[in-house]
This record gives C-alpha cells, structure tokens and sequence, in this order.
C-alpha cells in the first residue's frame, strides 16, 4: 500500500534528515508521532492516524503546490496581465464531489474501528477506577482489591532542587496490576469534579464524571510497564495524577491479589492496637503529606479564600467532634470532600496530626482521636 | 431612508466632537471602529503577556516561575481574553468601520446601541481581570470552564467573571443586531444581497451565529450561578444533576463560536487575495453559500469536543460524520482562492503576505481538525497539545493573521497614509516565523502524549516545549513592531490615494482617503 511506502520514506529518509540538520541530537527530538500501541485496538488506532495523516499530507501537497506555483508563475512581473475566467461548473462540482468521497473512504475504517472499542461486555477482572483531587482510586470487583495511586515524584525534584529522576512526574506509589491475555474491564468515575483516565499504550481515554459510569476495555499480550496521565483539567494538581499500568503473567498477579490481602487484614488488626499520641502523630503526616497538602498546604495554612487554614482553626483547635464529622462527611457546597474511604487507622491518625502540629496542641485543647472514636462515629446512629 | 438622509445634510462637513467626550458620546460607526480596534489591540497585549507567563513556565520542566494554581489562572485568562476581548471585538470594529461603506450607508442603523455595546465592554473586562487580585484568585477553570470545577470547585471570584460573560455577551449580541439591520436595511439602491462583497456577507452570517448562540451562553452561567449561589443541581450529580449538561449546552454555544472567529477572516481573505491578485474572485456564489453551509453545520456538530465524555455509539457516529462534512465547503472556499490566484498577476504587499500565510496555515490547522473528527484517533488526540496546536493554527495564524492583514490592507483608508511597507513586511516575516516556530512542534508533543494544560511535564516533552516557547516570545515581542508600525501610520506617511491599490475594487474605495467623517450622506450610484 502507498501508505506503507510513505511511512517507509518517512523512516529512512526523512528521519535521518532531521538527524543531519540537527545539531542537539537527543533522543527527545524524535517524540514526534504518536506511538504504536501494544493492544489489537491500539494498533487499529495507530493505523488510522496515520493513514488520515498522509491523506492530509496527499491534500496538502497538491493545494499547495497548485499555490505555490501560482505565487512563483503568476507574479505581476511574469504574467502582467491577469486573466479573465472565473467560474467554472464542472471544476466546482469535481472540488464538492472528490473531497466527500475522501471523507467517506476515512470514516468508514474509523465507524468499524469505533464499533470494536463499544463492546461492552463484561470483562473477566473488572476495576472501578475513580478520580479524586488529584489521586486515582482502584478497586478491583472481583478480587476485593482496593488502593489509592498518588504521584511519587518529590516536591524538591519539581521545584528543581534536585536532578529529575527518568520518570519524572510518571510514577507512583501504587501501581495498577493486571494479568496478561485477559480482558480487563474499566469502570471509569469520579468524586469530585471531572478527570480524564489516559492510557495512551491501550488507546483508552474516558472521563472519570462524577455521578456517572464510563467503560472502557482493554486486552494487553505483552507484560510491561505503561504510563498514562488525567486528561481533564480538574483543578491546580492535574499534571500531577499520573496513571501507571503493570501487566504481569497470571501468576504473579494472583499472588499480587495474595500479598494484598494479606496488607488489607493487617490494616484491619491495627485499628484494635492501643495507639500513642506520638505514633499517631507519625502515621498522620504522611497521610496528611499524601491526602490534605494540596489544599492545606505544608504549614496548614491553606490558602487564602479558597482552601482555609487548619492552623488556629476553631475546629481543629477545641472541637474534635465536628473534626471528625467534616472529614466523615465533607463539607457540603465547597471543595472538601468526605474522607471517609481512609481506614479507621488512617482517619484517626490525621485528625490527630492535625490537632497537635503547627503549634494547635498548645494553643487549642490537644484532644487526640484514635481509631475506635472512628468506629464508634461510624455507628449507626439511633 | 431619504429623510433621514436629508437631516443629515446639514452637518455634512462638521468634524468630529474634540477631546474625550467625542469618544465617550461618538455614534459614529468610524469612531466606535477605531475604539473597538484598539480596545482588541490592548486585550491581545495583555492576553499576550499571559500567554508569555505560561510559555515562560513551560520552557523547561519543573515549577519555575509560577505555582499551578496561578498558572491555571492564566490559561484560563487567556483564552478567555483573547477570544472575548481580542478576536472578537477586532472583528466588531472592522465591521463598524467597513460594512456601511462598503454598502454605501451613512452610517450603521442603530447607532447609539452601537456607542453602548463598546462602553460596556472594558467594564466586562475590568471585572475580569479585577479578579486576578481577589481573595483565592481568578477563575482558574479553563476557558471552557466545566462544571463542577466552575461551580462547586470554583474560587468565590467566578460570581464575577459570570457577570463579566453576561456583559460580554449583552455587547455582541448588541453588535451583532446591528450588523444584521444595517446589511438589511441601509444597502444603497443596487446593492443587492448577491451582489454584497464578501466581507459583508461573512458579518451577516456571523451575526446570525451570534444572535443564536449568546444566549445559550448566558444561559449556561446562569444555570452556573443558580448553582452555585440559589442551591439548584443542574450540573451537580449528587442533586440529580448532570455535569455532561454542561458541556452539551457550553459546546452548542462553543462550536458556531469557533466559526464567529472564522468566517469574518474568511471574507477579508477574499477581499484582499482578489486585491493583489488583480483578479475577479474565482466563485463567488460558491463562497457565499460555502459559509452558509459552514456556518448551518456549525449547529449540529458541537458534540465532537466531547467524544471522550461517554456519548452512545450512534452519537459519536453522526457526530464524526457530521464533522467531517464541515470539511467539503471549506476546502471548498481554499480552492477558490487558489484559483483565484491561479494565472492571476499577483504581487506581495504585507496584506497579501498575512492572506497567503492565512491560507496556508489555516488550511493546517484545518486538516488537523479533520484528524480530530475520526473519534478514535480523537481518544489519543483528545485534550493534547495536539488539540492546542490545532486550535491556535486557525486562531493565531487563522483569525489574527487576517485581522493584521485587514489592518495593513485598509489603514491607508483609515488613516490616510501609507504604513511603512518594509517594517510592515518585516512584521509579517517575525510573526509569521513565530507562530510556526511555536505551534507547530506543539503538534509532536501532542502526540508523543502531552496533555494540555499541564503547568509541567515529563522529561520526554522538554526540548520541542523550550522550543515552542522560543518562538512564542518571538511572535509576543513582535507584535510590539506592530504597534509601532500602526501608531507611526496613524502619525504620517506617504499619503494614501482614494484608490490605494491598484486592483481593489469596492465602493470604501471610492470615498477619499482617509475617509471622511461621514460617507454616503447620499446613497451612491451603483452600475
């Protein structure tokens, strides 16, 4: 096919050409197509972007030359005076007709392509991906699995204070696992606002929309690690969710799901343990560090008419009730959401934290909360 | 008509009204022109400099220069900003100035609605960029400004910027009333509807989009306000609401929009190819109802900004289809005017310069339009910087180019005085390098998977955005040039004939250069 041969001389001549003319030769200035999926869809996808690209390449070219031309034969100096035509009914109706049947001969490829992605039955693992200012949640429906995915890349690496690791701004703490060959289902939504989940390796890209359930599906063959981002600006940390993929051979992902159960009834047994001030304290900076920071900032300072202080706030200081209750429940009409999918430990942890750091401890009543008041909060209220 | 012209007699030769009160009070369409011209020129600088902010940020990885929160307030600012304050009132002055002498009437037909839809623009604008210094910051949601990040999310200032947008959009609508009485009502005895030059024609279509679609707009930031402030749940899906609500109504507004900032340029374009070609325009039927067509598709393709949101298969079918059409007439309109080049006897004058280049990359930014509406293509391109690249070929190169070159092609009518011909093709060949140099390797980090508005980015993405941000800077700076070159007209220069171009045809030029105060007190004889 033309196709193939124009993507060849792309490869070995154009290419190269851009090697010679550039003196800065990095592996970054060739970043400059899409690339080829690893799924079957994926791959579909690639195909027709690049037959629509060369088919625009064929248009532009001949537009442009029959310009081009004129602007270099049809100069006042070469051609004095200008002809008269104007008009021409066959020539209208040939530049009407040729470019519908362009149309035509790409949106039928694209309609087939488009009917493949829409399938929508269910997969053998399906994962109910959910957008949170600014982290994504994984819950696996069948295997019980659930975890939070947060960047991992150091505040000090993106404000320059030291170098940038290979996967700047594309890691995380948790990766989602899922076993290779098998159909994985995707069901996409969101807390809060609008998130966009991006997996460019699978040419998957649906809303995450509060209220609703978008589904995508996705068969990976080749074990690797692929890296996507959100795609929907959803507030001031959106270039900073990113979205890692590991597919692993069935075993190992069975004893991931293993491992990770194991971790979930470990969890469980540390909300009955007796807890220390200073253990909580511990444990709730970094959740706070991962959860609260964003909008609360390092000193718990907030900032200033949108996200308010926790440093000197009356609720963090004497009222450890109502602490408790907005993170259960969130703060109708504004941008705090309910915590309440943090375990007991962890809630109980940050509101602590909270309530002793930035000098709170001394200046308001020092009230600790441990887990079982997380419990006891969780009760049904009769 | 003739009595109104009768009145007018009397004060034929008066001048304008001196000092600040002429501005202020003027009905006069020249008058209102000039300060919608140069109220667009002010918001383009200081959409601009936003525009320098974000690009500065970008030019290597990490966090530079801003903080994310501001620098959401900035993209947000600019797009805004330059499509309510740059593109569009530019627009509304070159129609004030050129519709009725193009149509040999005195003046528009309403004109003191006209003294009104300007003055309360800077207001909409002071309250807009006023919230840059209230407490949590200017709206920091994007242009496009979806709920619930607009309502629930939204820092206290997006009560204002709603207010603003009313404004605006309470000024265009004015404007755009008054385009279509004027073209309806006042053209001179002869000038029939197909016999409108082009520029005419693409205002009057314009102005209908307008009229259909403000208020559609205002009633999406109601519907925002009411939700925000009244305790409705239009677009909150925890009160039964629904946030794809918004986008369907913002995007029906949004897509004929796109158009309102295109098919002007398209009638200058025609107007000046024709010019320095020194020929007939190939089709001029076939142009007039290529932009109707465009423009009627506008209604019924909105959806394709939305392909990733969850539509059924069929609507992202005829949506797709749809959207492609859109293609037909305007490659349509791009053969015209290579034909109408075509055997002509073509010089290069700056207008023609910023026409050619308008054509040429308008039709880029068009074919990568095409690539967007095959909607599998599109969940790879979707909310890149592919779409970025995309939309600023049809914006920057597109509508500016073809502001800048109605500027040079009709300022010696304005003014009375040639512009500088070697600094104004300097300008071009700056602007012109500065705009490739910044949008076009936007078009590689697109597709190697940059997703747009990211105040910062992957390792990978770093050598194309420094680039990219070179030729920004570039094409900002320039454009100081072009506000030199424009005040060094309007100051003196060669003085301009009433003809001014050897192959332009029309009746603006048929009145002396500049134009009078007031021009076809009596309706002109047309052969």
């Amino acid at each position: 096919m033309t196709f193939k041969l124009l993507e060849n001389l792309n490869k070995k001549i154009i290419f190269p050409l851009l090697v010679l003319a550039s003196p800065l030769v990095k592996a970054d200035w060739f970043a400059l197509n899409m690339t080829r999926g690893i799924t079957d869809i994926s791959n579909e996808v690639f195909e027709l972007h690049m037959l629509i690209f060369w088919i625009c390449v064929v248009i532009g070219v001949l537009v442009f030359g029959v310009m081009f031309y004129s602007m270099w034969a049809h100069t006042k100096k070469k051609n004095p005076v200008p002809a008269k035509f104007h008009e021409n009914h066959k020539l209208e109706i040939a530049w009407t007709i040729i470019p519908f049947l362009i149309l035509i001969a790409m949106a039928v490829p694209a309609s087939k392509t488009l009917v493949k992605i829409y399938d929508d039955e269910a997969g053998d693992i399906n994962i109910q991906v959910t957008g949170y200012q600014w982290k994504w949640q994984y819950r696996y429906l069948e295997d019980g699995v659930s975890f939070f995915a947060n960047l991992s890349t150091d505040l000090d690496e993106i404000y320059n204070l030291v170098p940038k690791g290979e996967n700047y701004l594309q890691e995380v703490d948790e990766m989602v696992v899922i076993p290779a060959g098998k159909k994985v289902r995707f069901l996409i939504t969101a807390n809060d606002v609008i998130h966009s989940w991006w997996m460019p390796a699978f040419a998957i890209k649906q809303d995450a929309i509060p209220g609703f359930v978008n589904t995508a599906w996705t068969v990976v063959d080749q074990p690797g690690i692929y890296r996507g981002k959100c795609t929907e600006l959803c507030g001031k940390n959106h270039g900073f969710m990113p979205i890692v993929v590991k597919v692993v051979e069935q075993a190992e992902y069975d004893e991931w799901v293993f491992n990770k159960k194991q971790e979930a009834i470990k969890l469980a047994e540390l909300t009955t343990k007796e807890w220390s001030t200073a253990e909580l304290n511990e444990r709730g900076e970094g959740i706070y560090e991962v959860n609260c920071v964003a909008c609360h900032q390092t000193e718990g300072q907030g900032i200033a008419g949108i996200f308010p202080a926790l440093a000197g706030s009356e609720i963090a200081l004497n009222n450890k009730e109502k602490h408790i209750e907005i993170l259960m429940e969130g703060v109708q009409g504004a941008a705090m959401n309910s915590f309440d999918y943090l375990s007991e430990v962890e809630l109980a942890a940050v509101i602590t934290y909270t309530r002793q750091a930035w000098g709170n401890a001394e200046n308001g009543d020092g009230e600790i909360v441990i887990p079982k008041d997380i419990v006891d909060y969780k009760e049904p209220k009769i | 008509m003739s009595a109104v012209i009768e009145n007018h007699h009397e004060d034929h030769h008066h001048g304008p009204a001196k000092g600040i009160t002429r501005w202020l009070y003027t009905t006069n369409h020249k008058d209102i022109g000039t300060l919608y011209l140069w109220f667009s020129f002010a918001m383009f600088l200081i959409g601009g400099a936003m525009a320098m902010v974000i690009r500065a940020e970008l030019f290597q990885p990490g966090m530079q220069i801003v903080e994310p929160e501001f620098y959401n307030q900035m993209i947000t600012l600019h797009g805004l900003i330059m499509i309510f304050g740059g593109v569009m009132p530019a627009f509304v002055g070159l129609a004030n100035w050129l519709v009725p002498m193009m149509i040999g009437a005195p003046d528009m037909a309403l004109p003191r609605m006209n003294n009104l839809s300007f003055w309360i623009l800077p207001f909409a604008f002071f309250i807009l960029l006023s919230s840059l210094f209230m407490e949590g910051g200017a709206p920091n949601f994007g242009w496009t400004f979806y709920a619930p990040l607009s309502t629930t999310y939204a820092p206290p200032s997006v009560t204002f910027f709603i207010f603003s947008v009313h404004i605006m959009g309470a000024s265009s609508i004015m404007g755009a009333i008054n385009v279509v009485v004027t073209i309806m009502n006042m053209r001179a005895p002869g000038v029939g509807l197909m016999k409108m030059p082009l520029f005419v024609w693409s205002w009057l279509i314009t102005a209908y989009l307008l009229i259909a679609v403000m208020p559609v707009l205002a009633g999406a930031v109601t519907m925002m306000l009411m939700d925000i402030h009244f305790g409705t749940s239009f677009f909150n899906a925890a009160g039964g609401g629904d946030p794809v609500l918004f986008q369907h109504i913002f995007w029906f507004f949004g897509h004929p929009e796109v158009y309102i900032m295109i098919l002007p340029a398209f009638g200058i374009v025609s107007h000046i190819i024709e010019t320095f070609s020194r020929k007939q325009l190939f089709g001029y039927s076939s142009m007039v109802w290529a932009m109707l067509s465009i423009a009627i598709l506008s209604f019924v393709v909105w959806a394709h900004h939305m392909f990733t949101v969850g539509l059924p298969l069929a609507a992202e079918i005829f949506f797709m289809w749809a959207t492609m059409l859109i293609a037909v007439p305007t490659g349509v309109k791009v053969f015209n005017w290579v034909a109408t080049m075509f055997r002509g006897s073509i010089t290069f004058e700056t207008p023609m310069l910023f026409a050619l280049a308008f054509v040429v990359l308008f039709t880029i930014g068009g074919l990568s339009g095409l690539m967007l509406a095959i909607v599998p293509a599109d969940f790879q391109y979707h909310d890149t910087y592919f779409v970025v690249a995309h939309f600023h070929y049809v914006l920057v190169p597109g509508a500016i180019f073809s502001i800048m070159a109605a500027v040079y092609y009709w300022i010696p009518k304005w003014t009375g005085n040639m512009y500088d011909e070697r600094l104004g093709k300097l300008h071009f060949w700056l602007s012109f390098t500065g705009v490739n140099v910044t949008f076009f390797p936007q078009h590689f980090i697109g597709l190697a998977g940059m997703p747009r508005r990211y105040p910062d980015y992957a390792l990978q993405f770093a050598d194309w955005n420094m680039v990219s941000s070179v030729g920004a800077f570039l094409f900002g700076f320039s454009q100081l040039l072009f506000l030199f070159i424009v005040l060094k007209t309007v100051m003196g220069g060669k003085k301009a004939t009433a003809q001014v171009w050897e192959g332009a045809k029309g009746l603006e030029w048929s009145v002396a250069s500049p134009a009078p105060y007031h021009t076809f007190s009596t309706p002109p004889k047309i052969d």
